[in-house]
């Protein structure tokens, strides 16, 4: 089978691929190759034994049964190989499948590295042939959408700066309702912490803003957000490729902190947002580490505890289980804080297998959930061993500190009717933490 | 044939060896000079402890969730890289050779040793070409390139153990192994064997990039 067996429909992919010609093709390609590639991509091709070992780590491949065209080396075999083989000259119907497959059927979660001997990084390989496909103008739809709404408003869900400022008033006073004199400072210049959040937050989850300000009153936390442009830290363009615009969106995320002069920026309980902010958006802008500290709320809430600055009423009753999103476990090794504060907030911990770094995706990362509707069905298909994680867990919450993962299991549990309701960490706080008397 | 032998393994080893030598030298220097001007951003991230944790950890036989979840692989590549070395290195007749060649002695095995470990090569590629011809997986992204590796690391160890039981005309044997031996030397900087060449590199990168950088083990 190839990824043109099962290719799905979708309006941007036909459009753009019906423009395109061989001679295009060979030549953007080989501007990426030769302008862009290097010593990484020739060693991993030259070397890779094709031992297959990588199969058994992917969800995709395991969800299917083994089916090889969904296996980590498959999936480059079917890219990047064809693309070496025939030297960059490939049809507009081979650009499709390639770019369905690099979007769709890849979360670029890394697991595969922890399988293969010479270290591989497949998703380094899989975000290469995105950003070719992002210079030839041959992206999903829906996600094309979100790096279009980066480009026009510096945030994913085209907010209008007056819309995300009276996002912030809406929730602020209806937080003083429950938490009388709670405020969420704006553009407060020396505050200790920025608070950013991912766009969907304000968009479709404002509740979160809420939950994060009524946190952050508890605390007695000195916090801002700021109301200009770079509050929003996700980053969709990372993405699809779009690497000149990723580094445009990381900058003002940055430099809204730099103008406010914070000591560090707590970012919400978002994955992808800090792959881009301590692995890929600093390094295109040249920085090899981030400009202002930035820390994880997991990381932050961990702080709280660890201060006893959070004072809990009581524990979470209910038996809950793990989830540990890939970018901020394996891309940052928060696992053993992510549990910590589980077991403050929770009675009873029953852990999925396999967990912590060697995790399996949720399968809506890597931009993969962004792609919208028309590839649901990949991402709900190829992740029936998450479904089966959970169902064997017997438990009926989990707690997953990221939005995507958020999406991605929810879809999961829906589908395969598991019965398993989704919390953040911040949700959890909210719930179990000390709130004053009503009046 | 006496010409023929002394030609092969006299001036054409020296040859495979210089090339093997300089062709590795070569391909590892080229290799650093890309990296260095094309990926210097990510060599600023290389970190010697951490990757020499990961080498140490991968070259411990199922200490990696790569390893632990593929046991005959895992068995038969071990075993595999394990006898290749020692027998280069301690083969009776290899002894006589380095001796003869660099002044270099030490002990070598016993010949049924020897043998034993060729058999348990032998066997281990039998493994990989039995695994390249039946896992799924594995077949899918088979190429000429893969087959090749694998039939030239194959050769010498035939080869010599057909020539150390004086199989058929044991001169042509011996001849057929010397010249099956400098052709993996001559294959290892330009063929897929070199993982042998890159292996350490690329997993030291990937170690540099998941212990420093991003706080967790990479096995």
């Amino acid at each position: 089978m190839s990824i043109l067996d099962r290719k799905i429909e979708d309006t941007e992919l036909n459009r753009a691929t019906a423009s395109l010609t061989p001679d295009r093709i060979e030549q953007v390609i080989n501007s990426v190759l030769q302008g862009e590639t290097g010593a990484r991509l020739k060693a991993y091709s030259e070397t890779c034994m094709r031992c297959g070992m990588c199969a058994q780590a992917c969800h995709y491949c395991i969800s299917h049964d083994m089916e090889p065209s969904y296996s980590p080396v498959g999936k480059v075999e079917q890219t990047m190989g064809l693309i070496l083989r025939k030297h960059g000259r490939l049809t507009p119907d081979e650009v499709y499948g390639m770019a369905q497959l690099a979007y769709t059927e890849c979360n670029l979660c890394r697991r595969c590295v922890h399988y293969c001997p010479i270290g591989v990084d497949t998703g380094y390989i899989i975000s290469t042939v995105r950003r070719i496909c992002h210079k030839l103008g041959v992206t999903p739809m829906y996600i094309q959408d979100t790096a279009h709404s980066h480009s026009g408003t510096m945030n994913q869900m085209w907010v209008k700066e007056d819309e995300w400022v009276d996002s912030l008033m809406w929730q602020e006073d209806e937080a003083r309702d429950e938490f009388p004199g709670l405020r969420i400072p704006m553009d407060v210049e020396g505050a200790d912490i920025l608070y950013s959040v991912i766009a969907p937050e304000p968009k479709f989850r404002t509740q979160l803003i809420y939950q994060a300000a009524a946190i952050l009153n508890h605390v007695g936390a000195d916090w801002t957000m700021p109301s200009t442009p770079g509050w929003d830290n996700s980053d969709m363009c990372m993405f699809t490729g779009d690497f000149e615009m990723m580094g445009r969106l990381k900058r003002c995320h940055f430099e809204a902190a730099q103008k406010l002069k914070v000591r560090r920026i707590v970012m919400g309980e978002c994955g992808h947002a800090f792959r881009s902010v301590y692995d890929v958006g600093n390094r295109w802008l040249g920085w090899k580490n981030h400009p202002v500290p930035v820390v994880h709320s997991v990381e932050y809430f961990w702080e709280l505890f660890n201060e006893g600055k959070i004072r809990l009423t009581r524990q979470f009753e209910e038996p809950v289980t793990i989830h540990d999103p890939c970018n901020i476990i394996r891309g940052r090794g928060l696992m053993d804080k992510l549990r910590e504060v589980t077991r403050h907030l929770c009675k009873e911990v029953v852990e999925m297998s396999p967990n912590r770094e060697h995790n399996f995706c949720c399968a809506a990362g890597g931009g993969v959930i962004n792609c919208g509707p028309p590839f649901k069905s990949v991402r709900l298909e190829g992740n029936r061993i998450k479904a089966d994680q959970l169902r064997d867990t017997g438990v009926k919450v989990v707690v997953a500190p990221c939005h995507n993962c958020h999406g991605g299991l929810e879809d999961i549990i829906h589908h395969y009717q598991l019965g398993i309701h989704t919390k953040f960490l911040g949700d959890l706080i909210y719930e179990l933490m000390e709130k004053p008397e009503p009046e | 044939m006496n010409t023929f032998y002394n030609f092969v393994t006299g001036p054409l080893a020296w040859a495979s060896f210089a090339i093997f030598i300089g062709g590795s030298i070569y391909r590892i220097w080229s290799m650093i000079q890309l990296a260095k001007q094309k990926e210097a951003a990510f060599i600023s991230y290389m970190s010697l402890p951490h990757a020499l944790r990961s080498i140490l950890r991968w070259l411990t036989p199922f200490a990696t969730l790569g390893w632990k979840e593929n046991p005959a692989l895992t068995t038969a590549t071990f075993l595999f890289h394990a006898c290749l070395f020692t027998l280069v290195l301690f083969t009776p007749a290899h002894e006589v050779l380095w001796d003869y060649a660099f002044g270099i002695s030490f002990p070598a095995l016993p010949q049924t040793a020897s043998d034993v470990l060729t058999l348990i090569v032998i066997g281990a590629c039998c493994f990989f070409v039995h695994r390249r011809l039946t896992n799924a997986q594995v077949r899918y992204v088979s190429t000429g390139k893969d087959w090749l590796a694998l039939g030239i690391a194959t050769a010498p160890f035939v080869t010599g153990f057909l020539a150390s039981q004086q199989f058929g005309n044991g001169q042509i044997m011996t001849l057929l192994h010397v010249l099956s031996g400098e052709a993996m030397l001559i294959a290892i900087p330009f063929t897929r064997l070199s993982h042998a060449l890159f292996q350490p590199l690329t997993r030291a990168y990937i170690a540099s990039e998941f212990g420093a950088v991003r706080h967790v083990q990479d096995w």
